[in-house]
């Protein structure tokens, strides 16, 4: 049987990580490259990174973020934010992306999907799944959240899937950033669905919260501000885990 | 000395590249075949299909400078589809012929919960060869079941056991990806670099 993973995630807008960061022992918290480095060392098992491309004037300063991390890291790395065509993805992965995550341009225009993966294979190509609650179920939304869409996550995670995502990193738009953990019943739900390995996100506050994401079906777990925060180390969060009987990487 | 990576499909190289740049080597791309015979160490990544590797490899002359190099034991690095080319053929691309290096057929994962399989998992079985013990990353939904006697073989398991990695000489093919297996698959990209001799 095969490890879970634990994710660290990197925000970077212009550069610059931009969740509040009070990493211990970095000179200078806000470079991704440093941090990714760091997470690396202390037993990363893979990087998301997010939004360096979401906007026009940002694309080139991002693609020269993913270059030096690519140069650092000997971990997979996915990276998100604005890839609309296959040309965008294309930029990422030659930059050094291991994997590229869409989100609205796929929810807008699902062929793009197989475009990525007849072109780069299934996977290469990470569904970024926002869901928020909704009576009797969970609804996809996009632009951050902004947008509700009246789309069902579950129809759409198996649609993708069907369409050639070859992974789902599956965000809770309610638990997000909360630190209540991650929404459990929604993964579980999700996790039934697709035969495909699910990223379970948002909420993430201590190393329990990932052991359940895992009971509930999750392949991997992604935190960001409680890695960032310093409250919890890679090694720590591994060692609960072990503790809990879950495998992970040593 | 010379490390080339073969330009076989359309997805990133830059994971290898970069792995082989921190493992000290100075690594170029292409597919020139002559380049590829003369190279001192030539990696075959794998992105793609199989079949779509081996129409890339009968392009030019590529199938033939392998299975020579392979023959004459210079040195070669097969990593994930990369690896599974030297067997006969693949259950994804039927009808497509391999480099035939392998008696085995490469087939898919049969009855597992999740895939592709995306992930670590541990490797175990050949203490004497580059390849040791560890736990390694593997992104992929097929693999090969069966190895000939003359190889060292690695196991790794999922549904059941499959070949992880594979050496004889200085050929070695890895199912998992080194350069994303931190520094377990650094330090064998170094050896690899580093202690099978130049021919």
């Amino acid at each position: 049987m095969y490890m879970k993973r634990v994710i660290p995630c990197l925000d970077v807008k212009g550069g610059r990580v931009v969740k509040g960061i009070r990493f211990q022992g970095l000179r200078d918290a806000g470079d991704p490259v440093a941090l990714a480095d760091a997470y690396r060392r202390s037993g990363a098992d893979e990087l998301v990174v997010l939004d360096v491309s979401a906007t026009v004037e940002e694309r080139s300063h991002g693609l020269a973020t993913i270059r030096a991390l690519r140069e650092v890291l000997d971990i997979p790395m996915t990276v998100g934010g604005g890839v609309r065509s296959v040309e965008d993805a294309s930029a990422l992965l030659e930059a050094g992306a291991d994997k590229v995550a869409v989100n609205t341009a796929a929810v807008r225009r699902p062929a793009l999907l197989r475009e990525l993966a007849d072109r780069f294979g299934r996977q290469c190509v990470v569904l970024s799944l926002d869901a928020a609650r909704r009576p009797g179920g969970w609804q996809v939304v996009v632009r951050a959240g902004q947008e509700p869409t009246g789309t069902c996550a579950l129809a759409w995670a198996s649609r993708a899937v069907g369409l050639g995502a070859g992974e789902i990193l599956l965000t809770s738009w309610d638990q997000d950033g909360t630190g209540g953990g991650y929404d459990l019943p929604l993964l579980r739900a999700v996790t039934d669905a697709v035969p495909v390995p699910v990223v379970a996100s948002g909420g993430a506050e201590g190393p329990e919260d990932l052991a359940r994401a895992f009971a509930a079906g999750a392949s991997a777990a992604l935190a960001a501000s409680m890695f960032h925060d310093g409250r919890w180390t890679l090694p720590q969060v591994k060692a609960a885990l072990k503790g809990a009987g879950v495998q992970v990487r040593s | 000395m010379e490390v080339m990576v073969l330009q076989t499909g359309a997805a990133n190289l830059a994971s290898v590249l970069a792995a082989l740049r921190r493992a000290g080597a100075s690594p170029v791309l292409g597919v020139d075949p002559e380049r590829a015979a003369r190279a001192d160490r030539l990696v075959l990544p794998g992105v793609g299909a199989f079949g779509q590797v081996m129409d890339r490899l009968d392009e030019t002359t590529l199938r033939q400078v392998l299975q020579a190099r392979i023959a004459a034991d210079r040195p070669l690095l097969g990593i994930c589809l990369g690896m599974q080319v030297l067997a006969t053929g693949s259950d994804e691309s039927p009808g497509v012929a391999g480099l035939g290096v392998l008696p085995g057929r490469v087939t898919p994962f049969g009855d597992v919960p999740i895939r592709p399989l995306m992930g670590w998992g541990a490797v175990r079985g050949a203490p004497c060869g580059l390849v040791r013990d560890g736990e390694a990353y593997f992104v992929h939904g097929f693999r090969l079941t069966e190895a000939p006697a003359d190889w060292q073989v690695s196991w790794a398991d999922y549904g059941g056991p499959y070949v992880a990695a594979l050496q004889r000489g200085s050929v070695l093919g890895c199912q998992f990806h080194p350069e994303l297996s931190g520094s377990w698959g650094a330090s064998l990209l170094r050896r690899w670099l580093q202690e099978v001799p130049c021919t």
